[in-house]
């Protein structure tokens, strides 16, 4: 059983193949139920490609074992809402469960926005509907790509500042794909670092130790610049 | 009221009401073209009835539902995009369809802009059993269109099989146009797909509005251009796009109006 340990999600040795080309190789790794894990990694690594497959989505190898009963709530990177004359109100309730819980636990207090269309949102009021929708169903797993895409810096924070919060009072499981190191210090408990393989797995707190960044980073690079700049 | 023009009249209020209703989707889905281009395929279909002597109307399903296999199957397989693939079989379609009917101009003629004086109590039943069915089953599938259209992933991951959705979808749609064609033709019934829903489009914040008003236009298009085609003896197919076009004119004045006063 996965769950016996505290583990909501073991990975073993999957590997994902499409056209001739590897995305995914021998990643393995686990995920402790109620802890957020960050997933970093260059462009073309393979982040959302391990989304998609933890979501079998894609075809793959190896093994990906979820906890019994596990509920998971997703929200891609990219979504095309600018077309669709859809209210917020229509949108949470495509979900089949309780969207005004949701749209508190997003801090969307002000509800006048159930009437307005999903095109004309602001970059976090899009990201947090999203995230609202994903917890209509009550999930205990929350797997975000890159859950600020489209938002400002400002509002970056606050965002992950409400992620820790959700993840506390309601026991959530979180992966979040990032390229943001202060955002997998502050707010995760654990990083995977990937390009293609696994290249660091352990707690996020060791994202500032040189070795560990070299490992995730490859060999530092110097560069020489005069003096006084 | 002639039967013959009560035919047209019922006829005309289910396929408005469908087409309006299922356009609008296909419009969001930007497959606005798909619907257009399915109706021609229907043409080979006609020219076959005619040739052999059997309803055209039944020729036109079986062609339209094929069509919509090849094209569905097509797609999955090359990932090349619905509105290519059916840009190029629908001309074949038509090219067929022409050479088909060789020099029965007349038969061509009604094919194309249709003809109300051939519509019969058996082709009014099937266009309100069609159009009914066809709405409540796109009704089931209407959130799960929509979502995949957010984004695919975000469908499949709820359990939402997009592919046969698609598939389902595009049948339910041939249904309509296939039974629109005796109204306006097979070249003018993609008009009444795409025009009642892009004037929707217009006025609209929510989707329940832009789905509503889409099948009022798609009626209101298809019942009044019945009638003033059978007033003044022209064929049907043309006077509905222009009372189409003109709802459309208004939705686009109104949009316009509200922008600059508000």
């Amino acid at each position: 059983m996965v769950d016996a340990n505290g583990y909501i999600l073991k990975v073993s040795n999957i590997g994902v193949n499409l056209q001739n080309q590897t995305l995914l190789d021998h990643v393995s790794f686990s995920v402790k139920k109620g802890t957020t894990m960050a997933i970093l990694g260059p462009n073309g690594a393979g982040k959302t490609v391990l989304l998609r497959t933890l979501l079998n989505l894609l075809p793959h190898t190896g093994s990906i074992e979820w906890t019994e009963k596990v509920k998971i709530g997703y929200v891609p990177q990219y979504v095309t809402v600018s077309d669709v004359p859809m209210s917020v109100k229509e949108f949470l309730s495509i979900g089949k469960g309780n969207y005004i819980e949701a749209l508190d636990s997003v801090r969307l207090t002000d509800k006048s926005i159930l009437n307005k269309r999903l095109g004309v949102l602001s970059g976090g009021q899009l990201r947090r509907v999203l995230i609202a929708w994903a917890l209509t169903d009550r999930p205990n797993v929350l797997l975000l790509d890159e859950p600020t895409t489209g938002v400002d810096m400002d509002s970056e924070e606050p965002i992950y500042l409400m992620l820790n919060d959700i993840k506390k009072t309601q026991k959530i499981t979180i992966l979040l794909i990032t390229h943001n190191i202060h955002i997998v210090q502050e707010y995760a408990d654990d990083l995977l670092a990937l390009n293609k393989c696994v290249t660091y797995c352990g707690p996020s707190s060791e994202i500032g130790k040189p070795n560990i960044q070299k490992q995730i980073y490859g060999e530092t690079v110097c560069v020489e610049t005069q003096k006084g700049e | 009221m002639s039967e013959v023009i009560l035919y047209s009249v019922v006829t005309a209020v289910f396929v408005g009401i469908s087409a309006g209703y299922l356009g609008s989707l296909m419009v969001l889905e930007k497959m606005a073209l798909v619907g257009d281009a399915l109706s021609h395929v229907a043409l080979p279909g006609l020219a076959i009835g005619i040739i052999f002597n059997f309803d055209p109307l039944i020729g036109a399903f079986a062609f339209l539902f094929i069509s919509a296999i090849v094209i569905w199957h097509l797609q999955r397989v090359t990932k090349i995009s619905f509105e290519a693939l059916v840009g190029a079989m629908f001309t074949f379609a038509l090219a067929t369809g022409i050479l088909l009917m060789g020099d029965d101009l007349e038969a061509l003629e009604e094919a194309l802009f249709g003809d109300i004086t051939q519509v019969t109590a058996m082709h009014v039943g099937a266009a309100v059993i069609i159009s009914i069915g066809a709405i409540l089953l796109t009704r089931v599938l209407y959130k799960k269109v929509v979502l995949a259209m957010i984004s695919e992933d975000l469908a499949i991951s709820k359990g939402i099989n997009v592919a046969k959705t698609n598939l389902l979808y595009l049948f339910l749609v041939s249904l309509v146009v296939a039974i629109g064609i005796q109204i306006v033709g097979t070249l003018l019934v993609g008009f009444l797909v795409i025009v009642p829903a892009i004037a929707a489009r217009n006025l609209s914040t929510n989707m329940h509005r832009y789905v509503m008003l889409s099948a009022v236009f798609g009626l209101a298009a298809a019942v009044s251009g019945v009638l003033l085609a059978s007033y003044f003896g022209q064929p049907p197919g043309p006077v509905v796009v222009f009372t189409g076009i003109t709802i459309f004119a208004v939705t686009v004045l109104v949009n316009w109006r509200k922008k600059y006063t508000t």
